[in-house]
């Protein structure tokens, strides 16, 4: 191989690594934002840890697609809960449309710094929601704030946390990037 | 900057020293289809690059002149009849926004991917690349004519998307607004137009690498190499880690836009953010690649013509590649309004900052070359003074703007377009105008006349000064970019800019005539006009250069160098 050909194919090498990473970089975000509660990702878990002799408010905000046609609010507009203890909060959607549509929710906490506290057991935004035209469908969610919060300098100021939800359609075409 | 001292048998290589038979050789051209469109020859393709610059520069500085004129005074005035005059437009509010959105669009990447890239790397790197390491041409002589000649079709879908439409998606091709807020092809085109750019830019970036590492004369260590090379190499570097997230991103832009992915769509689970990260982390390194090698370029002119050697200059060689390495890590302070946590942003902040000290060291050291030296102020230097003015001003606005917690406030006002002006617009065209005129006598062989190269510098000076410092007033008092109209209040300032606008076009009259008068009747320029402070390689070459240099390779000096 001559020694010019070997520095181009060696140039190459970054060029293909970084062509690799970029490609790569929807699934490695999301894990990205999994592990360290960027965006306000929130956590899961299966059992809270049990109370802690502090309260925290929770509001919560509900959105939908803008021409998706239903009807998406909570059943209590915040809540105040222990940390560390088990909450649930219900939701109702109603499809005001005519025909059925199958939804599916995005979420997020802010303030962002508690995104790795916020931890769900169950959650009506793991799964697809489907509604038949004027059908109302009450949807829980189970959660509790991990009591790590208070040790952290940067999110035990936080008095507030912000719940949100935003309702797509799901298009058949489309599939989960 | 290098001291290459050569041996007397390298200048028998070229012709104009009595050997004719090897004259013959070594400048026998092609004719001119195979010469100017099947060309190999370095300079041919540097030259090639060069006009291709000015064509976009005219039309990128013409969209600029509308947008001037638009801003003028509050209101809309011209965009309606401007609208009606495309294919489909018709006149009214939303056509007249849309095609605001589509000259801003054209105006940066025109100005981006097609005049100051294709001068600084394609047209000045192609020609004095080679010859400054005394090597006779690119590595790879006919991938370099791949790498000019993919800008054509590249431009060519660019200009055409406003016919079908047009692209009003900003330079920086932000999802949502990309994904699904602006259908039909223009979008997909101007997508299109950056793959071919991307993929020109990354052969000529493979080209540059192999052509440095490998084709160095002996002598010719990495640590004598001139400072232009050095800037090119830093550059090329950033083009092969940057310019793939670019591709990758674009890509997926084009798949979520046609094939139902969504990649950057929430309904999907997808994030715009996301697009803003990939966005970004190419388009850091991207502004300095637009000015890095005209840092190489004005460290020449200013050791040039204050007769020293540059001061310093193992420290400028490395600022380069600090200013390159680090300029990958803080990707994020263009994004500081989108939800980054308080620490991120002290991170991005900081980071930010640290650049401010491989630049100081460069802004010092050509100030220190200066300082003690013979100096002579022809245009070339007149420019290189002028771009250390703007590039410091440019600077310290971008320090301003590094503070996360100033940028809440000022985010997408006209300071930061005010900011990015003066670091590209004047600190990277500034830094052209110098190599252009710098070179001129040794790629044409005819002397420009240096009374219009003055005065078409002066008048710039000013009108780009009154084009773009009222800009900082007007972001200030928050103005916002991207919007045609605003408040009766600012006024003022924005008449004022466009009067600066103008006189910025008029001088340019001077810059067109020059080249033109010049090329017929400049006086012969002589092998090395710059006289002494002149010592790179390309000065012991004749003006113009043979067609083949350096047929018997030139033997650098194992001296100390006289940094």
């Amino acid at each position: 191989m001559s020694p010019k050909l070997r520095t181009a194919l060696l140039a190459m090498i970054p060029l293909v690594f970084m062509t690799g990473l970029a490609s790569a970089s929807v699934p490695l975000y999301r894990m990205f934002c999994q592990a360290t509660g960027l965006n306000g990702t929130t956590q899961r878990a299966n059992a809270a840890p049990g109370a802690v002799d502090h309260t925290i408010r929770i509001d919560f905000d509900t959105n939908v697609a803008p021409h998706m046609g239903w009807k998406f609010v909570p059943e209590s507009p915040s809540d105040t809960v222990d940390v560390g203890a088990r909450d649930m909060a219900f939701f109702t959607a109603t499809n005001t449309t005519d025909h059925t549509i199958t939804g599916s929710a995005t979420f997020n906490v802010t303030p962002y710094q508690v995104g790795k506290y916020f931890t769900k057991i169950q959650c009506f935004c793991f799964t697809q929601q489907t509604l038949k035209p004027g059908e109302t469908a009450r949807m829980p969610v189970i959660f509790f704030v991990d009591p790590k919060i208070l040790a952290d300098p940067d999110a035990n100021d936080v008095q507030t946390i912000t719940l949100s939800y935003t309702f797509y359609p799901v298009d058949s075409t489309k599939t989960k990037g | 900057m290098t001291d290459t001292a050569l041996h007397p048998s390298a200048f028998e290589a070229h012709g104009d020293h009595g050997h004719g038979h090897a004259h013959h050789d070594a400048d026998h051209k092609p004719a001119f289809f195979a010469r100017w469109f099947m060309s190999t020859n370095h300079k041919d393709i540097g030259t090639l690059y060069l006009l291709f610059a000015i064509c976009a520069g005219i039309i990128g500085g013409g969209i600029s002149g509308l947008m001037r004129a638009e801003l003028s005074q509050p209101g809309i005035q011209y965009l309606n009849y401007w609208a009606a005059w495309l294919p489909g437009g018709e006149q009214g509010l939303d056509h007249s926004l849309h095609l605001w959105n589509v000259l801003i669009t054209a105006h940066g990447l025109i100005m981006v991917f097609f005049m100051v890239m294709p001068a600084m790397i394609g047209g000045f790197g192609n020609w004095f690349v080679p010859i400054m390491i005394g090597a006779p041409d690119m590595a790879f002589p006919r991938m370099n004519n791949i790498s000019f000649w993919l800008l054509i079709p590249s431009f060519t879908l660019l200009l055409a998307s406003p016919f079908f439409g047009g692209a009003g998606t900003g330079w920086t091709v932000y999802a949502p607004l990309s994904t699904y807020g602006e259908p039909g092809p223009s979008v997909d085109m101007a997508i299109l137009s950056l793959h071919l750019a991307g993929a020109s830019s990354i052969l000529g970036a493979i080209n540059f690498i192999t052509t440095i590492f490998n084709m160095r004369a002996p002598g010719m260590t990495l640590h004598k190499m001139p400072l232009f090379v050095w800037s090119v190499l830093v550059t090329a570097f950033l083009l092969l880690l940057s310019l793939p997230v670019l591709a990758a991103a674009i890509t997926m832009l084009l798949t979520d836009r046609n094939f139902g992915t969504t990649f950057f769509d929430p309904a999907g689970g997808g994030d715009p953010i996301l697009y803003q990260h990939l966005f970004w982390f190419f388009g850091h390194p991207e502004v300095y690649i637009m000015i890095l090698p005209g840092f190489g370029i004005v460290s020449h002119v200013i050791s040039t013509f204050s007769k020293k050697p540059i001061f310093g200059y193992l420290g400028m060689a490395y600022a380069m590649v600090a200013i390159g390495v680090v300029g990958f890590v803080v990707w994020a302070h263009h994004m500081f309004t989108t939800g980054l946590s308080v620490n991120t942003k002290m991170y991005f902040t900081a980071a930010t900052m640290v650049i401010a000290v491989p630049t100081g060291i460069k802004i010092f050291s050509w100030i220190a070359t200066m300082w003690g030296g013979s100096l002579t102020f022809k245009t070339p230097m007149l420019w290189a003074i002028g771009f250390i003015f703007m590039f410091t001003v440019g600077g310290v606005t971008g320090v301003v703007l590094a503070n996360g917690g100033i940028d809440d406030y000022m985010q997408d006002s006209y300071y930061v377009v005010a900011h990015f002006h003066y670091v590209l617009s004047l600190g990277a065209v500034f830094s052209l105008f110098a190599g252009f005129y710098y070179w001129f006598p040794k790629m044409s062989g005819r002397m420009y006349n240096e009374a219009l190269g003055q005065v078409h510098f002066y008048i710039f000076f000013i009108g780009v000064n009154m084009l773009f410092f009222p800009m900082h007033f007007l972001g200030l008092q928050n103005m916002q970019r991207r919007v045609p109209d605003y408040t009766d209040a600012l006024q003022y300032w924005n008449h004022f800019a466009t009067i600066g606008y103008m006189v910025m076009a008029f001088s340019m009259i001077f810059f067109f005539v020059n080249i033109i008068w010049s090329l017929f009747a400049g006086k012969p320029a002589g092998d090395s006009p710059w006289g002494e402070g002149a010592t790179t390689l390309e000065w012991t070459l004749s003006s113009p250069p043979p067609y083949h240099q350096f047929e018997t390779l030139p033997v650098i000096d194992g001296g100390d160098g006289h940094h």
